[in-house]
């Protein structure tokens, strides 16, 4: 399937006990996950020094197939937890992989503290609109006018733009990918993952299941090609004045700054004063 | 400028606040994180912290959040370092969560809450003792746990080396309770009389393959894996299996939580501690922590004088509540009083464990301190009725 590929077999890196996976049929996590260790393999990341920590959702579940030092937190704080984790052991590899409702709903606070701090960290976000676990609610991205279990009349709530918001708080990475461009992906989690600072990557996942059904989404393949033309993070886009707006999401890097890391600054400060 | 060379002085004892005995009792119990929020009383903690820790080779940050501030100790404590926090009760409020997570994912941790006036925001600045069950029941689900009870700013020294000792040989969080009087008190501390503690936590070591990080031995706390040794392990909030990956089987989750409990159990000899004071032929027994007991330590004295048998029971671990210790204290007592900074709290543990005798409370709920006189008052009036 991936020709360009031939050295990176995704079963090496995953936890054979843990499978078959508890992912749905057309779940476009299991796409961000190969991207995400395709990366990690070509970086050639060392797993005894990777921790994978996630928080409480459909994304959350991904640590555990990871054979990596994977934390399953609590709901909303894995970035937080990640925070302590990265200031205690400077030589790990820290990675987060967190949902949008995870992300930016419970742990919005978390999030715009640590693009603001800028930390050492890689934040995977897997955005498919919905709380999938618990059945379909409605989320902070969930499209205006979309129906779900908790919006049955259609979702009246201005939705978030992520990438807009990481950049705002002073992210020193951001990018946005959809999960039917894999090598691409790939090639964006590579340069977070190198990134010396925050880095926050969106992935537009699909959740056929309990969204797409419930709007007439059609099949997996169908949302996903419709992705960058569908999903409209109203909040934000609204908030630009008309001419200037892009017809579809944009994708890519779309913000990079070399403000300084800061574990690096808190240790160089305390250097510092040791040296007084 | 000062003319009198004072440095080859090393004088014994320092002029110390609760919360700075803490704090140093923290960096001589090897502690090198520190990951807090500010609230009143506590924010001395954090203030001495975020200059000590840095120097002693360690971290502090001030996180976003109380919950992100807890979220973060544990995090920190994952990586292998000793962790704590310092908060008070609307911040201890918010920490339960990750509380939660660390008794159930058995990770190490410290955590000091320095009760004020309740509930809500109450009174900042004024004293309490009424998050007793809160410390013992304030997450949810069943889960065990250590409560220590400082009643100066000595003790406080040597309990938060006691609370990481015990959050490394017990892996589980150590909460130390102690109210804003303490807290904010300065009192003579003499130092160096006892050596820091060097509990070390238990890591995992052996064949990689065959390794279990929730299988446990005799002592039935098992070996922590440390990340970058090459175990890669999964931790988790979800009841597990001794492999740490998710489990529902019902026979597996009654195991595993019972281990919890029974692991407490095993170590009570190190966990359970009290001060009996005069207990051996006294006809009531007060049972007090904290600046109340230093209150009732005195009205003791003064009951005494007055000819009345009167003693005092003081936990100094509040939870598991040290039970024995108390049926023998008041082994000869046919009343205990309960003298409490809250509505009632310590006493139903007290009425619990001692059905078969009068138990009284003298509450007080104004944001003051219990006097000596006032529990001397109470404690005559029961003994003269007796």
């Amino acid at each position: 399937m991936f020709r360009d590929a031939p050295h990176f077999d995704v079963r090496d890196y995953l936890r054979k006990e843990m499978m078959p996976h508890f992912l749905c049929p057309g779940c476009g996590h299991g796409m961000a996950l190969r991207a995400l260790l395709w990366a990690l393999h070509e970086l050639k990341i060392d797993r005894d020094k990777l921790a994978v920590v996630s928080g409480i959702g459909c994304a959350g579940r991904l640590s555990a197939y990871i054979d990596a030092n994977t934390f399953h937190t609590t709901h909303g704080r894995p970035l937080a937890y990640a925070t302590g984790l990265a200031l205690a052991r400077p030589d790990l590899h820290v990675v987060v992989i967190t949902g949008d409702g995870d992300c930016l709903a419970i742990g919005g606070n978390h999030l715009i503290h640590a693009c603001r701090r800028n930390l050492k960290l890689t934040c995977l976000m897997l955005n498919n609109e919905i709380y999938g676990m618990t059945g379909g609610q409605v989320s902070p991205t969930t499209s205006e006018t979309r129906l779900t279990t908790t919006t049955p009349h259609g979702n009246t709530e201005p939705n978030f733009d992520a990438c807009a918001l990481a950049t705002a708080a002073g992210a020193g990475f951001v990018g946005r990918e959809v999960t039917r461009h894999v090598p691409k992906m790939k090639e964006l989690i590579k340069d977070g993952l190198q990134h010396p600072g925050f880095a926050f990557i969106e992935v537009l996942s699909d959740c056929t299941e309990v969204y797409g059904r419930k709007n007439d989404m059609g099949s997996s393949s169908e949302m996903v090609l419709r992705q960058k033309s569908e999903m409209r993070p109203s909040a934000y886009r609204d908030s630009v004045d008309e001419p200037f707006r892009s017809t579809d999401l944009p994708t890519g890097i779309l913000a990079r700054n070399h403000r300084p890391e800061y574990g690096a600054a808190l240790r160089a400060a305390a250097a510092a004063r040791a040296a007084k | 400028m000062n003319a009198i060379d004072r440095s080859h002085h090393k004088p014994a004892a320092k002029l110390l606040s609760g919360n700075a005995a803490c704090a140093q009792g923290a960096i001589d119990a090897g502690c090198t994180f520190f990951a807090g929020y500010p609230i009143t009383p506590s924010s001395e903690i954090a203030e001495r912290l975020s200059s000590l820790l840095p120097k002693a080779g360690g971290v502090f940050i001030q996180m976003e959040d109380e919950i992100a501030a807890m979220a973060a100790v544990v995090g920190a404590s994952m990586g292998g370092v000793k962790a704590l926090t310092a908060t008070s009760g609307p911040g201890f409020s918010l920490k339960q969560e990750n509380i939660g997570y660390a008794a159930g994912a058995e990770i190490p941790c410290v955590i000091v809450n320095v009760m004020r006036g309740g509930p809500s925001t109450g009174m900042p600045t004024r004293p309490s003792q009424a998050d007793i069950f809160q410390t013992r029941y304030g997450s949810h689900g069943d889960y065990p746990i250590i409560v220590l009870v400082p009643a100066s700013a000595r003790e406080i020294y040597d309990e938060t080396l006691r609370a990481f000792d015990l959050a490394e040989i017990c892996r589980t969080p150590v909460i130390l309770l102690y109210d804003q009087v303490i807290a904010q008190s300065s009192e003579t501390v003499a130092l160096g009389g006892r050596p820091p503690a060097h509990a070390t936590r238990k890591w995992a070591s052996g064949p990689r393959e065959s390794y279990k990080p929730y299988a446990a031995g005799d002592d039935l706390v098992p070996a922590m894996p440390r990340p970058g040794d090459g175990y890669r392990t999964h931790t988790t909030g979800l009841t597990h299996s001794e492999s740490g990956f998710p489990s529902q089987d019902p026979e597996t989750v009654t195991r595993n939580l019972g281990r919890l409990y029974a692991k407490l159990e095993k170590h009570r000899d190190l966990i359970d501690s009290y001060e009996a004071v005069r207990c051996e032929d006294a006809e009531l027994v007060i049972v007090a922590i904290g600046i109340s007991a230093r209150a009732a330590r005195r009205a003791v004295d003064a009951c005494r004088a007055e000819g009345h048998k009167v003693g005092l029971f003081r936990p100094i671990t509040l939870w598991p509540f040290p039970e024995i210790a108390l049926r023998e204290a008041t082994k000869s007592a046919k009343t205990i009083l309960v003298p409490e900074l809250n509505i009632g709290q310590l006493r139903l543990e007290i009425e619990r464990l001692l059905r078969d005798r009068r138990v009284e409370g003298l509450h007080l709920i104004s944001g003051e301190p219990i006097t000596p006189a006032q529990i001397a008052a109470a404690a005559t009036k029961l003994a003269t009725e007796v």
